[in-house]
């Protein structure tokens, strides 16, 4: 058994090796070294607490972590690259849902001794704990239904939403100090369960709210409420790994959700209220007639440029065409030619979703750059070829102050020579806003499959 | 259906109306393609590269005509030279003719087609929509027209275009005047800038203002507001006062430049005349004026058709044949024009042509259907270019948004969160005991370092984040370990589910990162 001091040294150590963990991630080449960290400082974590004095029930204990493990692993060995959404979204629920376990086990235990201001704090970091939790679980599972399409992406607005919150919010204050009164003489739990179902609504009501468009900043906020119920859990454990861990992860996903704001030109807090695109006047209608192109000629115009950009959006995924592309990747830069692939920061339905369905085709990192990088470049390349993406070439971003997606940062791919937009059909984007792109005099539109496509230009450039 | 070729008879006419390449792909939309012996020469094709592509070979006119559904001919059809009889006579009754006609012009050639019975599309009337733009014969014609009148004009310009700087002194580049920028004028524009001249432009709708200036040519501006856009793309005419400010500008470019290029003309009427003989006078010795408007009475006074002429000892280039001048490349572009057409004609690609009068593309070049004359078609409804959207309305909202005098001033809005969370730590810190106080130190700087260590994450491999951080979340199960061991049933249930799930985060997480991480190869 370990004494305290050990375990406490254990906990120091397996904070440094999770912020040494994050960090990794900063890097290609560091990356994988940078997750092993992160396993070490876990095992280093649990273990330490496992052999510490506190604990007994060793039975039960294992039979879960062996069953947890267990589902752990298979999920992350099946799942498809495309479903990493769904597969975040679902442990976010996760991890919410142990932190409202936990913050109940914790209020029924009875055997600490606290008294005065520090029971008080104490039960309000229960109750915090159990709010942030219950939000980050049925926010999680709405998401996950809305990124596995079970449910509608469309936002439900309902009548004055937020008034509702703002009530809800209230509820949820008044319920508190209900429960810090009862808690006093050791009841309270009444107002702990209806605190709890008021939070799944609020987090029900607040994903349903935001639009399918929007699902990249939901994904991150939820990551980062995940990391904040964890910090809650530490406060009220009196546990500092836990409050370094929450931290970090809650930072963590405060950013992403900044980053994917800004790239999407949205405010937060308008995000967060949801209801995509209700503000604004009428946007310009997009007039003028598309230009088709077919195989043969993209093969042409391919074989005849030097300088290529692709663009990828979900579409190309869900089409699976991502390793045809590759193929002709390989192919075209075979023959001399630049090939680069162009990746706005909301082309997956998360943050670098995009990078990760690429890499699964085998597509190299060093020629995938980000929009930033490469946006300047366009005026110098012969061919762009858009796949299955819409919204992130829409050029009434930048000017049509009244398209719902104005001011959205966009891969300005109009300005190459030519650009190949591979569609279904004409249809609008996943935002319902027209795209100017398409009837540009320098878009030509590749009808069909992308996978289909995508195959027969490959055949014709083996030819 | 088989498809007729036939040789161009008309004096000096070198293009023909398909090439090899195209007639392969019109073979492949079903149809059959018989080419009258010889017809290709002009444009340097022999009888052979046709046979290659599966072409099949007429000797003369007589047959070929004959034994065709579809005749497709690039000039509208006249008296035969060597056979005395008039083309519409040699084609059948009831048969079908693609090629340029000139209805307007062309009254008696109409009737004698309507007599026939025939299905007449002519070339020249594609309507100007964006959708029919690539079967826009009068576009691919005008585009060579202006790329070969460069041409002409640098052939009689007994200087450079280009400026130098040579061992033997300094030669000042050409400066080219180019008026109307239609297809051609931009040709002629692209044309000369590419051989190094100076280009400057004048037209009279000022939407292209911006296509000139995209080609580093000069737009020379009138100041006079009219706009002289059209229906269908055209210019149309312009009010006295306009033509008489125009007219003192020209007067003014005459004696400054080498080269006039002139593309103005307004659809049905005359050309207009925007160089006058006194201008001509007042050019530099050696200028040169390429009129493109000579078979419609000319742009310059003293324009001759057909004609090289010298007046004022400034060449006067009145050539109406340019595109056959350019004749591989005329040939090629309208076979292409031609082909497009036959798709939207065949939609089902198997060779049966379909006359659709629904079709707004096919309305619109359809000038005979089954003897009936159609011409002229309804006015198209779409202006070449779409209106440019108005952003200015838009733009002032968005200026009256800023105006808004903010309720609270910008050096307090920056000091406000610093202030509220001071005071916040401050009320907390003079309530809360000690050992949250320590907690919640750790918790800030932990804040600190997240903000620190996340930024420098490479956007790439946010997925690899999230599902990382999705895996030390699972930290949480610590919590549900200590609880675990307390005593009572629910605790443990509790705490075991936690764990549980926790652990389904942990394994879950990091193993999906790190089969994520290996797929990233350079």
């Amino acid at each position: 058994m370990m004494s305290q001091g050990l375990v406490t040294m254990s906990y120091v150590a397996a904070s440094i090796l999770f912020i040494l963990s994050l960090s990794g991630l900063s890097h290609q080449d560091t990356a994988r070294r940078g997750n092993y960290y992160g396993m070490a400082g876990m095992a280093m974590a649990i273990i330490a607490t496992l052999l510490s004095d506190s604990v007994n029930a060793y039975i039960i204990l294992i039979m879960a972590l062996a069953i947890g493990g267990f589902i752990g692993t298979k999920a992350a060995l099946k799942v498809e690259m495309t479903q990493m959404p769904e597969l975040v979204a679902l442990m976010h629920s996760l991890v919410g849902m142990a932190a409202v376990l936990v913050g109940y086990a914790n209020f029924l235990d009875d055997t600490s001794v606290l008294q005065g201001v520090e029971k008080t704090i104490h039960e309000v970091e229960i109750y915090i704990g159990i709010f942030i939790g219950a939000i980050t679980f049925s926010g999680s599972v709405i998401a996950f239904g809305k990124l596995c399409g079970r449910i509608d992406g469309k936002p439900l607005l309902l009548p004055a939403r937020h008034w509702l919150n703002l009530g809800l919010l209230i509820a949820t204050i008044w319920l508190g100090s209900i429960f810090l009164s009862g808690a006093a003489e050791g009841g309270g739990t009444f107002a702990l369960i209806i605190m709890t179902l008021i939070a799944f609504a609020f987090g029900v009501h607040m994903v349903m709210a935001i639009g399918g468009a929007d699902m990249p900043v939901v994904v991150s906020m939820l990551n980062s409420y995940s990391g904040w119920a964890a910090a809650a859990t530490g406060f009220m454990l009196s546990n500092d790994l836990l409050i370094v861990t929450g931290a970090l992860v809650g930072s963590s996903g405060a950013i992403l959700s900044y980053i994917m704001c800004k790239a999407m030109n949205r405010h937060f807090l308008s995000v967060i209220a949801g209801g995509f695109g209700s503000a604004g006047g009428e946007a310009a209608t997009v007039e003028g007639d598309v230009s088709p192109i077919d195989i043969e000629e993209t093969t042409q115009l391919l074989i005849d440029a030097k300088d290529i950009m692709i663009i990828p959006g979900y579409g190309m995924a869900v089409a699976q065409a991502q390793h045809t592309v590759n193929e002709i990747t390989k192919l075209l830069h075979a023959q001399g030619k630049t090939v680069r692939f162009g990746i706005h920061p909301v082309a997956g339905r998360m943050p670098g979703h995009m990078n990760v369905l690429l890499a699964e085709a085998k597509v190299p990192y060093d020629i995938v750059f980000e929009m930033d990088e490469i946006n300047e470049d366009f005026p110098k390349v012969d061919v762009s070829i858009v796949i299955g993406a819409n919204d992130i070439v829409n050029p009434s971003a930048l000017d049509d102050p009244n398209s719902p997606i104005a001011g959205m940062p966009v891969l300005e791919c109009w300005k190459s020579a030519a650009t190949i937009v591979l569609k279904r059909s004409m249809a609008t984007g996943y935002a319902g806003v027209g795209n100017p792109l398409f009837v540009h005099e320098n878009t030509r539109m590749l009808f069909g499959d992308a996978n289909d496509s995508m195959q027969a230009v490959l055949k014709a450039l083996n030819k | 259906m088989k498809i007729g070729i036939p040789k161009e008879i008309h004096l000096g006419e070198k293009r023909v109306a398909t090439t090899p390449d195209v007639a392969e792909k019109i073979i492949k939309l079903g149809f059959e393609v018989y080419i009258e012996s010889g017809a290709g020469l002009g444009s340097n094709i022999s009888d052979e590269a046709y046979k290659e592509v599966g072409c099949k070979i007429r000797k003369n006119a007589t047959t070929l005509w004959k034994n065709a559904d579809i005749v497709i001919k690039v000039r509208p059809p006249q008296m035969h030279p060597e056979l005395a009889v008039n083309e519409t006579e040699l084609m059948t009754k009831g048969g079908q003719l693609i090629s340029f006609i000139w209805p307007a012009q062309n009254d008696d050639l109409m009737k004698q087609l309507a007599s026939n019975d025939a299905t007449v599309l002519a070339m020249d009337s594609v309507p100007r929509i964006s959708r029919s733009q690539k079967l826009d014969a009068l576009s691919s014609m005008a585009n060579i027209a202006g790329y070969r009148a460069v041409v002409e004009a640098a052939q009689h310009f007994g200087r450079f275009f280009t400026g130098q700087i040579t061992a033997a002194g300094k030669v000042p580049p050409a400066k080219v005047l180019v008026i109307g920028a239609g297809v051609a004028g931009l040709a002629a524009i692209g044309a000369a800038k590419s051989m190094g001249a100076i280009v400057r432009a004048f037209d009279t709708r000022p939407e292209v203002k911006e296509q000139i200036e995209s080609m580093d040519a000069e737009f020379l501006m009138l100041e006079f507001k009219e706009d002289g856009s059209g229906e269908g793309g055209y210019a149309k005419t312009m009010s006295k006062e306009f033509i008489e400010a125009e007219m003192a500008l020209f007067a003014r470019q005459a004696m400054e430049v080498d080269i006039i290029i002139t593309t103005a003309l307004i659809p049905g009427k005359p050309a207009p005349e925007l160089i006058t003989a006194g201008m001509v006078e007042t050019m530099k010795a050696g200028s040169v004026i390429v009129d493109l408007a000579a078979e419609q009475g000319g742009n310059c006074a003293l324009t001759e058709k057909n004609k090289v002429v010298v007046r004022h000892n400034v060449t006067l280039i009145g050539y109406t044949d340019l595109p056959s001048r350019l004749a591989a490349q005329s040939s090629q572009l309208y076979a292409t024009n031609i082909r497009h057409l036959l798709t939207e004609l065949c939609p089902n690609k198997d060779g049966i042509i379909d006359v659709n009068m629904d079709d707004e593309v096919i309305r619109g070049t359809t000038v005979i259907k089954e003897g009936k004359i159609t011409w002229p078609p309804p006015p198209p409804k779409l202006r070449a270019t779409p209106p440019p959207q108005t952003e200015a309305p838009a733009v002032s909202g968005i200026e009256k948004e800023e105006e808004k005098k903010p309720i609270i001033p910008e050096a307090v809005k920056q000091l406000l969160p610093l202030l509220i969370i001071g005071s916040a730590l401050f009320g907390l810190g003079s309530v809360a005991p000690v050992s949250f106080v320590s907690h919640f130190t750790v918790f800030v700087l932990a804040c600190f370092i997240g903000y620190q260590v996340i930024w420098n994450v490479s956007a790439s491999l946010h997925t690899p984040l999230m599902s990382v951080t999705n895996a030390i979340s699972g930290i949480i199960i610590i919590g549900a370990v200590i609880q675990i061991s307390s005593p009572g049933f629910m605790i443990t249930l509790l705490s075991g589910l936690a764990i549980l799930i926790a652990s389904i985060n942990i394994a879950g997480g990091f193993l999906v990162t790190r089969r994520m991480l290996e797929m990233f190869r350079k």
